[in-house]
């Protein structure tokens, strides 16, 4: 109660400092130093303080269980472990906002004391856009889903949190993922703040680059451990569904990846300013929109938040301004510099360019899956649903030449390069790959020619960037870290892909059923009484290609709310994992049964974070080649 | 020089644009081929033809219709209207219960009967897929 209350004020505390900074710009604007005022940091650190009160009181809320607190009402329950409790603060929809803002706050924060090299009105300009995203949060926060709402009389005892967000993973995968998201704001008004300052130029793009990375790497490692969750919880045995809201965090990744390739150009070149700007511009109206339409119920899918129309029609109207100022200042104020004229086709340029197309064709795909089906529903009220059939086809074709050019691009030299540089090595690397392709052909038999191209592509990129991780020099290590790690990651995608196999059969207590080389002895069902569910606990051996093993899926049966939830086990081996997951499909004499074996789980996210960490890379190592 | 230079542009435009076209042409080929469509149990009713396509059709499952043997599931999808006999087998989500929202995806046979490759449903004890919310809301 009296947290809530502290909460409460210190929101609007806030929001106060949000407004008392813009006469204190005023006035140090009108000053001709090269130093950002004192006051100005000491505002923002007020603010950022504040808020950072207001989720620590809301935490204490949770943690206290108190229910006079709409939101800890709604979300949290007595008999839910302490670490659920604390995760819950940000696993709603209001307590996820105020997380976002304390990290919009915070990046400010930080923005304004590692930029202090800057000019002091690029700092500037930027602090004021990005404190026009803060109040639009502070208003959206205030108005329509306060997260401390009071409730009279007091309920004796809480709604409880969805199950199925209850677990380990899940508390941290929000506050990651919004660090990307968020971290995508700074670049926005950043880049704003460069365009009417006149400072879109290559030191600029340095500075800038940081941040990409940054917002980049916390969107990897937040979109991974979605995955992650998705593969163990959801009991589907896949990483990844093509659901909606999966590709309303896959498109802001795509555009910062595109971003991060001609922000490098930028950097070195001086030149694709402008195209740097729509790229920096989008990656945050892109994580907006995701927000929109996931906040606003318009995209159905797994995750289901609390919705309400009126958070939609907000959060539209903000987004429509954020927009249209973006264009506006893109389209009339930003005067493009004289950009050096020499760019040959054959060059480093040319393969960031063609890498841009790339990921530009697949986020337009992506979109147009993603919004396709609210149209239709807008205009003539039909329903449909778009699979991942369509994003095969659509996606896995451009794969093979994405990938060899990918293989060659890095190669490539700045302003002018030559084939001569493409010399036997790879044409060994090449045959080798054709081999492994050959062996997997070998092993599948029944396999399209497609695949074999494919396979043939990807292995080849396998073997190019892992011949350039062991290049003795220091130069862009951070870069062919990251190649890596993207090779290796969607190499073991594919072999996921082609050798997964799965058995389906309803049974019983006592049962066994056998599949080629496979049997299943369902032995026994054993129930456990727990914290806050009951379990039910089954114990399978399975015998596959005389390997012998036991597996124990579970069923969680909550009460508070009534829910059952599904624990897959997986057995998790180096290059395969055996999952088993039960479901009870009526009364309790049959169990629905689902065993997969899926190759190569286990590297795909180590390589999802070889991919991530040579982002990090770039901020640890000295780059002594760099002028 | 410059002529070169003008000679890139109009290269890279020319690129840009045939990249442009040829990607929105492939996406919205594809998207007339696989998209799946949704039906409420009555609109299946009201078909005049059945097309050999895979189709969602959502609303309840009928009380007591679930039977299961070793490697089949049946049951029935109502919106209280009318009613169709899915058949399906494979693995089914937590939340598929009698009284409860589903969706169903998969091949029509006729009218009545449906043979479902894939089944759907949500991840909350108070969530009806909006599709079936409003389905039952017309009545």
């Amino acid at each position: 109660m009296l947290f809530s209350q502290i909460g409460y004020y210190s929101l609007f505390f806030g929001l106060f400092f949000s407004f008392s900074l813009f006469p204190i710009i005023y006035k140090d604007l009108k000053i001709n130093n090269n130093i950002v005022s004192k006051n100005i940091f000491i505002n923002v650190l007020l603010q950022l303080i504040f808020v950072f009160n207001s989720f620590v009181c809301l935490i204490i809320s949770f943690v206290k269980s108190d229910f006079s607190n709409e939101t800890v009402y709604n979300n949290s329950h007595t008999t839910k472990p302490l670490f659920y409790k604390i995760s819950g603060a940000w696993g709603n929809h209001e307590g996820s906002l105020l997380l976002c803002l304390l990290v919009l706050i915070l990046f400010i924060f930080i923005f304004l004391n590692i930029s202090k090299n800057q000019p002091k009105k690029y700092q500037i300009f930027t602090l004021i856009f990005q404190q026009i995203i803060i109040i639009g949060f502070f208003l959206f926060l205030l108005a329509t889903s306060n997260p401390f709402n009071y409730l009279f009389p007091n309920p004796k005892e809480g709604l409880g949190l969805n199950p199925i967000l209850q677990d380990p993973i899940l508390a941290i995968h929000p506050p990651i993922l919004y660090l990307g998201y968020i971290g995508s704001s700074i670049i926005f008004s950043s880049s704003l703040s460069a365009i009417i300052q006149n400072y879109v130029n290559d030191v600029w793009a340095k500075n800038l680059k940081k941040w990409v990375i940054t917002s980049w790497f916390f969107l990897t490692i937040g979109i991974m451990l979605g995955s992650i969750w998705a593969y163990y919880e959801l009991g589907w045995g896949g990483f990844w569904f093509w659901d909606p809201v999966e590709n309303i965090s896959l498109m802001p990744w795509l555009c910062l990846t595109a971003l991060m390739h001609s922000i490098v150009v930028l950097s070195k070149r001086s030149i694709l300013a402008s195209w740097t700007l729509v790229l920096s511009i989008g990656s945050f109206i892109l994580s907006m929109c995701g927000t929109f339409l996931v906040r606003s119920g318009i995209l159905n899918s797994v995750h289901t938040f609390a919705n309400d129309p009126e958070r939609g029609i907000f959060i539209l109207f903000f987004l429509f301004i954020l927009i249209l100022v973006a264009l506006f200042i893109f389209f009339v104020l930003y005067k493009p510099q004289k950009e050096e004229k020499n760019f040959f086709l054959l060059s480093k340029e040319t393969s960031v360019l063609i890498n841009n197309w790339f990921m530009m064709y697949f986020l337009s795909v992506i979109l147009i899956g993603t919004i396709y089906p609210i149209f239709l529903e807008v205009i003539n009220n039909e329903k449909i649903s778009v699979g991942p059939p369509f994003y095969n086809k659509l996606l896995i074709p451009f794969l093979v030449p994405f990938f060899i050019l990918m293989s060659i691009g890095p190669h490539m030299q700045w302003i002018k390069s030559s084939f001569k540089r493409i010399n036997k090595n790879l044409i060994f690397l090449f045959i080798l790959s054709t081999i492994f392709s050959f062996l997997i052909y070998n092993e599948i038999k029944s396999s399209g020619l497609f695949t074999t191209i494919l396979i043939i592509g990807v292995s080849y990129l396998f073997l190019v960037t892992l011949r350039d991780l062991f290049t003795k020099n220091n130069i862009n290590l951070s870069q062919r870290v990251s190649h890596f790690g993207f090779s290796f990651l969607i190499l073991s995608i594919i072999l996921n892909g082609i050798f997964s196999t799965e058995i389906t059969q309803n049974m019983k207590v006592g049962e066994n059923y056998k599949f080629n080389n496979t049997t299943i002895y369902f032995e026994k069902v054993s129930f456990f009484e727990k914290e806050n569910y009951k379990s039910v606990v089954g114990t399978f051996k399975i015998i596959d290609n005389n390997m012998k093993m036991y597996l124990k899926p579970e069923l969680r049966v909550f009460n508070q709310p009534e829910i059952i939830t599904s624990e897959a086990d997986i057995k998790v081996n180096f290059f395969k994992d055996n999952f088993l997951v039960m479901n009870i499909v009526k009364g309790d004499e049959f169990y629905n049964v689902r065993y997969q074996t899926k190759p190569m789980m286990l590297w795909i996210w180590i390589s999802t974070i070889i991919l991530a960490s040579g982002g990090l890379i770039n901020f640890f190592v000295k780059k002594k080649y760099e002028k | 020089m410059y002529g070169k230079k003008v000679k890139l542009r109009i290269l890279f435009i020319s690129l840009l644009l045939i990249t442009l076209i040829l990607s929105v042409f492939l996406i919205l080929k594809s998207l007339e081929e696989n998209v799946v469509y949704f039906f409420s149990p009555t609109e299946i009713k009201n078909f005049s033809e059945i097309k050999n396509e895979k189709i969602r059709i959502g609303g309840m499952v009928k009380n007591d219709s679930i039977t299961i043997n070793s490697n089949k599931i049946s049951f029935v999808i109502t919106d209280f209207k009318n009613e169709i006999n899915v058949i399906y087998s494979g693995s089914v989500p937590n939340l598929f219960e009698e009284k409860k929202g589903v969706v169903a995806e998969g091949f029509l046979k006729d009218r009545n009967f449906l043979i479902a490759s894939k089944i759907l449903a949500k991840h909350d004890e108070n969530y009806m897929p909006p599709e079936v919310k409003e389905a039952l809301e017309v009545e």
